[in-house]
């Protein structure tokens, strides 16, 4: 693999890591604060980037677009909140699982009702069109750039606002100690309520900002759900700090290690061998990793529950 | 040494900046019932994680039977002859009074990994499990679901199953916590039947119970022992009234 | 306490009622000619064994799997991929697919068991994922597309798996064996074990037992017995498949042990029957019954505990 070509996997690795972090920021706060799983947040990545694609058939503009797929995100998922997953606060996690389950069935059927079952796109904003060139001869599209920087703002917006405000007190000491949270005279629901709205549109926003690169298709949601969980169990339960490490390193992993498993096994396999293991293994690749930091560490990398 | 059942080195604590755990030593010994008090908040029940193993000393050695366990397991603690009792009762609520101790029993015999036999058919495990009832004035309730019995019987059931492994060692983490005046009653009247019989380290706030069994009772105050002795030196120990014992000693 | 009549229906009486149903389906089936009853019944009978499994995990064990279905899928593949290869003999496919599952259960377990609650359910939920993303990479034997076996498993040379009516009391026969050996597990040492962990670990380590072998060996077992569901689903629709160790799927049999009744065998067989019947009829109304699905599993989770089971035998949900 030449050197542009990394370059080039490494900045989509960096790309895909930003997805994650968004989508599983939402989860292990979630996680985090409420002890709640909710298998439906996928689901809610898809919603936003669908929202953003019927908003842009309707006003024409991408920014309008975004914002209004932002609200609609809230909406959604603050109705989600009020009408089912209230309800499952109390119960264990089995009957979360099945129920966000139920969920995701809906929802994903829903879609495939309003706006069908082939994929739709979002054209990539006019400010944000057009490549830059990153070394000699090659060019990466600045929007790609743009999601990457816009992912890294948001981290660090997220930083803040967890280590600095008085929210993000309750959301780190929730984490750690939710009864004695609610012992503290908290409104717990309230609380809830800001964190769970907050996650649904962190996923909302990265299905937003991946609608004009990625295919919007019913199902888009699934694959990255399971691969926001590998990020959280690398990263440890309830920590933004991990997920955002987690996120980029399976991000990268992943992307690099689809481009190279195929000439890494070259080096030891006949090529018609390679050709069909080095796919396997690289679709491995994250799982492994996961299964390597839970051997060394099973509360994660940045556990945030102490004990 | 050869005298003590369980010995504790020096063992150390803490939870960040509290230390909860302050260079205790203490040792049991052999048929004795040495008992811990202390105010809440007193370090007993970390103490205890410590000796039955769900907690990790920072520093110190645990001995039982002249033997290290500061680092094994709790399960291999309990194989070893560890028995403990829990201060919220940590019973199967799902299984029988007999279950519960049948599984103890079966516990004590070796590995589980018999998948074929009917275990409810088992009739020498389950009249053994009876005969540990009996000895606790269960007998009745042997066949009722643990998560029904009344908060005395839990108590007792606790007990039982601790009994059932067969141990060196009863670790008791206030066994009469939550109950009324008559059945702490008639635990004392069980315990002190015990007595002689097994070595155990009573951690109870019932004074009146642990002056009645105890052959030496240690303080501890902050984490710290402060101080050890049978229970009329306790009583008339100038440090623990003051520390301790308050008023209510006078 | 439970309703002794109602226990005593459980035991005996609903057990001996699906076993009726199952073994004399063929028979009524053959009366008004219906082959689809048949085909439809084995799958279900086959949905059920792998349900079974998972109701030793998760019903006695509370070990929420999220990839069961992975299992399916390498038992399937197991018996596909040797028959692609020229192997069709049972006495080879059969211990390959055990081994195989085996292993697989072996360290995931192993790994997965060391944590508890969500982390449980997210670690198997991506091995299952890992399982199937590697399936669908096998470019050799199908990938996306799946692989078809033109034929059905041997046994000693002889293709008597191909009679429809031979293959269907193969199943139901697998499906009492599985049924049996579970029950009897649940009710031995070992299961007392399993279920006492359920319960308490906390109390089970202070008796002198470390729940985790235990736990992995049950695990093991139902990872070995849905592979030998996925080895008769590859036979009856002989065809395989990555889509049979989707994550759905796994949540579908998730829904079918809860559905039937957590705790119980019989529960799990009811739930998988349920299911299954459910999806027929609903896809006949419309093609997007998930719409209507969906929200029934919510109704559900939310209030019907007890399951069928529950439903039937008025009594309360047993653990």
């Amino acid at each position: 693999m030449s050197a542009t070509l990394l370059a080039v996997q490494t900045l989509n690795g960096l790309q895909l890591g930003i997805l994650l972090f968004l989508i599983a920021a939402g989860l292990t706060l979630v996680f985090g604060v409420m002890d709640f799983i909710n298998l439906a947040h996928g689901v809610q990545y898809m919603l936003g980037a669908y929202l953003a694609v019927a908003a842009y058939g309707v006003t024409g503009s991408f920014w309008t677009a975004m914002l209004l797929a932002l609200a609609g995100s809230l909406v959604v998922g603050l109705a989600l909140e009020l009408v089912v997953f209230r309800h499952l606060y109390d119960r264990d996690h089995l009957d979360q699982v099945l129920a966000t389950f139920g969920v995701i069935l809906f929802l994903g059927e829903a879609v495939k009702v309003i706006w069908g079952s082939s994929p739709l796109s979002l054209p990539v904003p006019d400010l944000l069109s057009g490549s830059i060139p990153i070394s000699d001869g090659l060019l990466y599209p600045v929007y790609r750039i743009a999601l990457i920087v816009a992912g890294l703002l948001i981290a660090a917006l997220l930083y803040v606002l967890v280590t600095h405000t008085r929210v993000g007190m309750l959301v780190r000491a929730g984490a750690t100690n939710a009864p004695m949270v609610s012992a503290l005279g908290v409104n717990i629901r309230r609380l809830f309520m800001v964190v769970f709205g907050f996650g649904a549109m962190l996923a909302g926003f990265a299905g937003i900002m991946a609608a004009p690169i990625l295919a919007v298709e019913p199902g888009m949601g699934d694959n990255l759900l399971i691969l926001a969980f590998v990020v959280i169990v690398i990263g440890g339960i309830g920590s933004i700090r991990g997920a955002f490490l987690a996120a980029l390193i399976i991000g990268l992993v992943d992307t690099i290690g689809r481009s190279a498993a195929t000439d890494i096994a070259r080096l030891v396999l006949p090529p018609a061998a390679a050709n069909d293991v080095g796919p396997a293994i690289a679709s491995m690749l994250i799982y492994i990793l996961m299964a390597a930091v839970l051997f060394f560490r099973p509360s994660g990398l940045f556990p945030a529950r102490a004990g | 040494m050869a005298d003590s059942i369980l010995r504790l080195e020096a063992l150390e604590k803490s939870y960040g900046a509290l230390l909860v755990t302050d260079r205790v030593s203490l040792d049991v010994r052999p048929g004795e019932i040495h008992a811990v008090i202390g105010p809440n908040g007193a370090g007993k029940t970390t103490l205890i994680g410590q000796i039955s193993g769900s907690l990790q000393p920072d520093a110190g050695r645990i001995l039982f039977e002249g033997r290290g366990v500061t680092h094994l397991p709790m399960h291999a603690r309990a194989r070893a002859g560890l028995a403990r009792s829990f201060q919220i009762t940590t019973i199967l609520p799902d299984f029988t009074a007999r279950q519960n101790v049948a599984l103890a029993l079966q516990a004590h015999q070796g590995h589980s990994f018999r998948f074929f036999r009917d275990v409810a058919k088992d009739e020498a495990l389950n009249e053994a499990a009876g005969r540990v009832l009996a000895d606790l004035s269960l007998a009745s309730r042997a066949d009722i679901p643990a998560g029904v019995l009344s908060h005395g019987e839990k108590r007792s059931l606790e007990l039982a199953i601790a009994l059932a492994t067969a141990p060196k060692l009863l670790l008791l983490d206030e066994p009469m916590a939550g109950t009324g005046r008559e059945e702490t009653d008639r635990l004392v009247e069980v315990l002190s039947s015990l007595k002689g019989r097994y070595a155990m380290l009573l951690v109870e706030h019932d004074m009146s119970a642990v002056f009645a069994l105890a052959d030496r009772i240690s303080v501890l105050v902050y984490g710290a022992i402060i101080a050890t002795g049978t229970p009329e030196e306790i009583r008339n120990d100038a440090r623990v009234r003051e520390a301790y014992l308050g008023e209510e000693a006078a | 306490m439970e309703n002794a009549t109602a226990s005593l229906f459980r035991a005996r009486l609903v057990p001996g009622l699906i076993l009726a149903a199952f073994g004399l389906l063929p028979v009524l089936a053959g009366l008004i000619d219906d082959t689809f009853i048949v085909f439809f019944a084995i799958r279900v009978m086959i949905f059920a064994i792998a349900a079974v499994s998972l109701a030793l995990i998760l019903g006695f064990g509370a070990m929420v799997s999220f990839g069961h279905a992975a299992y399916i899928g390498l038992g399937a593949y197991t018996v596909g991929i040797l028959a692609e290869n020229g192997v069709w003999e049972f006495y080879v496919s059969l211990p390959a697919t055990l081994v195989v599952c085996g292993l697989f259960a072996l360290v995931t377990g192993a790994i997965s068991l060391k944590t508890r609650g969500v982390y449980f359910i997210m670690i198997t939920l991506a091995f299952g994922q890992m399982a199937y993303y590697t399936a669908t990479s096998l470019s050799a034997y199908g990938g996306d597309d799946g692989l078809t076996m033109w034929g059905r498993t041997e046994i000693f040379g002889s293709s008597m798996l191909s009679d429809r009516m031979t293959f269907y009391y193969v199943v139901f026969a697998v499906l009492v064996a599985v049924w049996w050996l579970c029950r009897t597990m649940v009710n031995s040492r070992f299961g007392r074990v399993l279920q006492g962990a359920r319960q308490s670990e906390m109390r089970l380590q202070a008796i002198g037992i470390d729940p985790y072998a235990y736990r992995l060996a049950a695990y093991v077992i139902a990872g070995m017995i849905a592979g030998v569901a996925g080895a008769l689903l590859a036979n009856a629709a002989e065809f395989v498949s990555p889509a049979y160790m989707s994550w759905h799927r796994s949540g579908e049999l998730i829904f079918m042990v809860v559905l039937g009744g957590l705790g119980s065998f019989s529960g799990a067989i009811l739930g998988a029957s349920g299911y299954l019947v459910l999806e027929e009829v609903l896809s006949h109304v419309t093609e997007n019954w998930r719409l209507i699905f969906g929200p029934f599993l919510i109704l559900v989770v939310l209030y019907g505990r007890g399951g069928l089971l529950g439903l039937i035998t008025g009594g309360k949900r047993d653990g």
